[in-house]
């Protein structure tokens, strides 16, 4: 089976977001970049299917050229071929996005199964992947945390309301996955000196106008406050105690 | 013209979030001066139309199909965009949930229109098919002033944060089912199967109290403490992504942006510094309570109490004050 897997260069925010004098964007000076949490889950997915079933994956990302790094990272998980969309520094929106990818997976593929993280970390758009099954007139299962694959088909378990609904769906197929699918694997040694030596093919994204422009970014007020210290140590726990029967947590 | 609201139901009536995005919908549809039309797939309960009416709503459709007989994403887009062309709406809204955000998303790729998921305000920006929306980015930990072109504007509303307010004066609103009238296609994918939590165990999500662990517990066992504590305090354990990416414990335990958000009365915090992943999980929370040797820490930035100090210290002694104070 020949998986294609998509993964999104993020910042890696930690504790507090910081943004450029023009509001536009993350200050990135002082950050690091990952892979969005959902889509390290995909990339592990599409591992463990090859290694069960047979066949390749193919790790595709949309980025500047720095994107290189979280293709080298899935790539160093067991990914065996890495492209990346290059972008000219634009922002692309979920649209162009999945138009590229589609375009990608037709002259790349054919692929049985088309994984992508439910939604990225930063934009939260919940599309490219929906876009990219409708471009290539496939099947898409949204959200999934358990993946079964069956000779000509997928059975994709998601949860709603605390309910688990099962779809059964012909390959190919999209599927976007969520955290919790499974546990990824940190890479190994001899995975890392593979990432680094491999080729990594590029292809220039062409970007578009989508309709949805953004003005202004800010961090809501009310993030910050002052936290009231109730003491130190287990010196701190009779207060402790007098909070919690006071906001009634304590019978 | 119209703005029309994709309103998800239960046996108690209009969900939460589909009440936020009615709220949402119903401040479009004053400021463009059009009535508010909602659509619900199913037969809806009478409970369902005295909702609408609280929120607004003019005119509800249920849509009806052997198409909805189990859930069905594609099934659904098709039929609001339908509606949405035979009532002329300028603007689409749907509850951010997975499923809203799901059909807006293949609404978006039926029409090849821009969709803007998670916002909380819009109002209507000039010309037709324009509107200024403030929506989520970071799950709510950044916010977005964007404009969205789109004749309908496909918008989706935050489900666990958006206003959620009754009309000042109801409407009486009229219920018709409609049949929607596009063919099944083998892309409609549906549900064949669900699959029912184990009847008696608390999700993490309702729980009213959480007592949350971060990587400052050092391994899986050490959580044995805090399970006590979640126990004593009729609570649940959620833990950091820190945690459950080392496999220390299952992701279902995982309070954050992917994973549960919660909306305990109290969130007690331990060992958990705050990284925004975190944060976005536990902004419901009516009471946080932080215990972490670091008061510099960013958690302590949204906390209302803290305690300085480690939590291999704090949490056994909170512990055996507790059962000290009920005489066990």
């Amino acid at each position: 089976m020949n998986v294609l897997v998509c993964v999104k260069r993020v910042p890696d925010v930690g504790g507090r977001i910081t943004l450029t004098a023009d509001g536009k964007d993350i200050d990135t000076k002082f950050l690091g970049f990952t892979i969005s949490p959902h889509e390290e889950c995909a990339v592990e997915e599409a591992v463990r299917i090859v290694e069960q079933h047979g066949g390749s994956v193919t790790v595709a990302t949309l980025g500047p050229e720095a994107a290189i790094e979280q293709l080298r990272n899935s790539l160093a998980l067991g990914a065996h071929q890495a492209v990346l969309v290059e972008t000219d520094g634009r922002q692309f929106g979920p649209i162009g996005t999945a138009e590229a990818i589609a375009e990608l997976a037709e002259s790349r593929g054919p692929f049985e199964l088309l994984l992508f993280g439910n939604e990225s970390a930063d934009a939260g758009n919940y599309q490219v992947g929906v876009r990219v099954a409708h471009l290539l007139g496939l099947p898409i299962v949204t959200g999934v945390k358990a993946l079964e694959i069956r000779a000509d088909s997928i059975r994709a378990r998601r949860e709603y309301q605390g309910t688990g609904e099962i779809f059964e769906v012909d390959i190919p197929a999209v599927v976007t996955v969520k955290e919790g699918i499974n546990l990824p694997r940190y890479p190994s040694l001899p995975g890392r000196m593979r990432a680094t030596k491999a080729t990594i093919d590029k292809v220039p994204a062409r970007w578009r106008e989508e309709g949805l422009t953004t003005e202004m970014l800010h961090v809501p007020k009310q993030e910050r406050h002052t936290a009231e210290v109730l003491g130190h140590g287990a010196d701190a726990v009779p207060k402790l105690v007098a909070l919690l029967e006071e906001i009634g947590i304590l019978a | 013209m119209s703005v029309l609201c994709l309103v998800e139901h239960d046996a108690e009536g209009v969900t939460t979030p589909s009440r936020r995005a009615l709220t949402f919908a119903r401040s479009a549809s004053s400021r463009l001066g059009e009535p508010l039309v909602a659509m619900a797939v199913g037969e809806p309960s009478p409970l369902v139309e005295g909702d609408l009416s609280r929120y607004g709503v003019v005119e509800a459709f249920a849509a009806s199909s052997a198409a909805f007989a189990a859930y069905a994403p594609l099934a659904w887009a098709k039929a609001l965009l339908e509606l949405a062309s035979t009532i002329s709406a300028a603007a689409v809204v749907a509850p951010g949930t997975d499923r809203g955000n799901e059909v807006l998303a293949h609404a978006g790729a039926l029409s090849g229109a821009p969709v803007a998921a998670n916002c909380i305000s819009v109002e209507p920006d000039g010309g037709a098919g324009r509107f200024k929306v403030t929506r989520y980015r970071w799950a709510g930990s950044l916010l977005e002033d964007a404009v969205l072109a789109g004749n309908p504007g496909l918008m989706s509303v935050v489900p666990d944060a958006a206003p959620n307010i009754e009309a000042p004066s109801g409407e009486q609103t009229s219920v018709k089912t409609w049949q929607p009238s596009f063919e099944r296609t083998p892309l409609m994918v549906s549900v064949v199967e669900t699959v029912e939590r184990p009847v008696g165990s608390m999700s993490l999500g309702e729980a009213r109290v959480v007592v949350g662990g971060g990587r400052g517990f050092g391994s899986g066992e050490a959580f044995g403490p805090l399970e006590e504590l979640a126990r004593t305090l009729g609570g649940v354990v959620g833990v950091s992504r820190a945690v459950t990416s080392n496999g220390w414990r299952p992701h279902a335990e995982q309070v954050g942006q992917t994973g549960t958000k919660i909306a305990p009365d109290l969130y007690l915090a331990c060992g958990i510094s705050g990284a925004i992943q975190h944060l976005a999980g536990c902004r419901g929370a009516k009471t946080l309570v932080a215990v972490n040797t670091d008061a510099e820490a960013p958690i302590m930035a949204r906390a209302d109490y803290a305690v300085i100090g480690d939590v291999n210290e704090i949490v056994p002694a909170l512990i055996a004050a507790l059962r000290e104070r009920t005489g066990g």
